[in-house]
């Protein structure tokens, strides 16, 4: 059987700086800091329901990371078949940050990369804690 | 007799694509025409919003013309609006356009360079296409506005 892994999925916002900033911070981690043990997946595949990327759901640990309340990428996991081992909202780090604003969507500017480093840091520790099989934060 | 008013809008739907470095440009590219090139007639909404939304989201693709921008053959945006709104007016698939422009270089999903900007334009360009010919075709209640110099 292949070993778990943990997939980290940003949800898809187009619209929101936030969830720009979710989307890079989850780069950041699966690319650079967890690259061995982390991967992301195109969250559109489970809007629509599709049977692999819902199995991926099933048989991994998920970490949903959200730009804004709506929590699209959390509901359309939870849809798959099980809630996420580790969910957070981009603007509730904004609230406890609030000198960090990213500018745009498209570009999210200094303040926005500080803001990806910073949730991405916090996001490497929880999932080591999770591999561990210890008490997330 | 009820009169049909055309819609002022076309919505621009992108998969969200964040495996896949065409699922990067697919969503740049949907930007770029909100932001740039067809700014004001451009709406676009946040694909998983179908699925974690409210029914006023699932009714998009009734009230305005939707074209669907995708970064491969698996039609995410496509395939969701079809499933839970209506027809789309327009697809894209990135992964076959590029297949087109012969383009076989290795692309980056998080760090989009020169080349990744390059295609995006490209790809922005296809999208202004379909938006002029539904105007054309008479399916919006608007005019192409003046492009803006690249
Ligand atoms: S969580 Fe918010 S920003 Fe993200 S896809 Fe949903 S509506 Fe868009
Ligand atoms: S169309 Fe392809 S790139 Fe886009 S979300 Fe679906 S699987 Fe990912």
């Amino acid at each position: 059987m292949p070993e778990r892994k943990v997939y980290v999925i940003p949800c898809s916002g187009i619209g929101k700086a936030s969830a720009s900033v979710g989307r890079q911070a989850t780069y950041r981690v699966v690319e650079e800091l967890l690259p061995e043990k982390a991967d992301t997946m195109c969250l559109a595949l489970l809007t629509l329901e599709d049977p692999g990327a819902q199995e991926k759901v099933r048989e991994n640990w998920v970490v949903a990371i959200d730009g804004c309340a709506k929590d699209c990428a959390r509901k359309n996991v939870e849809a798959a078949g099980k809630p996420p081992e580790i969910a957070h909202r981009v603007q509730d780090y904004m609230k406890k940050h609030k000198n960090l604003k990213p500018q745009a969507v498209l570009d999210i500017g200094e303040e926005g990369k500080k803001l990806v480093e910073l949730i991405s840091q916090e996001l490497a520790e929880e999932i080591d804690v999770l591999l561990k099989g210890g008490e997330r934060k | 007799m009820t009169m049909r008013t055309k819609p002022k809008f076309v919505g621009v739907l992108s998969c969200s694509g964040e495996e896949e470095p065409e699922g990067t440009i697919a969503r740049n590219a949907v930007r770029l025409v909100m932001e740039k090139y067809r700014p004001g007639i451009t709406v676009s909404l946040c694909l998983p919003l179908y699925l974690a939304g409210d029914s006023g989201e699932r009714e998009f693709a009734k009230l305005a013309p939707v074209i669907a921008v995708d970064g491969c053959e698996k039609a995410c945006a496509k395939l969701s609006t079809e499933k839970y709104s209506g027809k789309v007016s327009g697809a894209i698939d990135i992964r076959a356009l590029l297949r087109e422009w012969g383009v076989d270089d290795h692309l980056s999903r998080s760090r989009p360079g020169e080349l990744e900007w390059e295609l995006t334009e490209r790809v922005a360009q296809e999208i202004v296409k379909k938006i002029d010919s539904l105007i054309q075709e008479g399916e919006l209640a608007t005019k192409p506005e003046k492009e803006e110099a690249n």
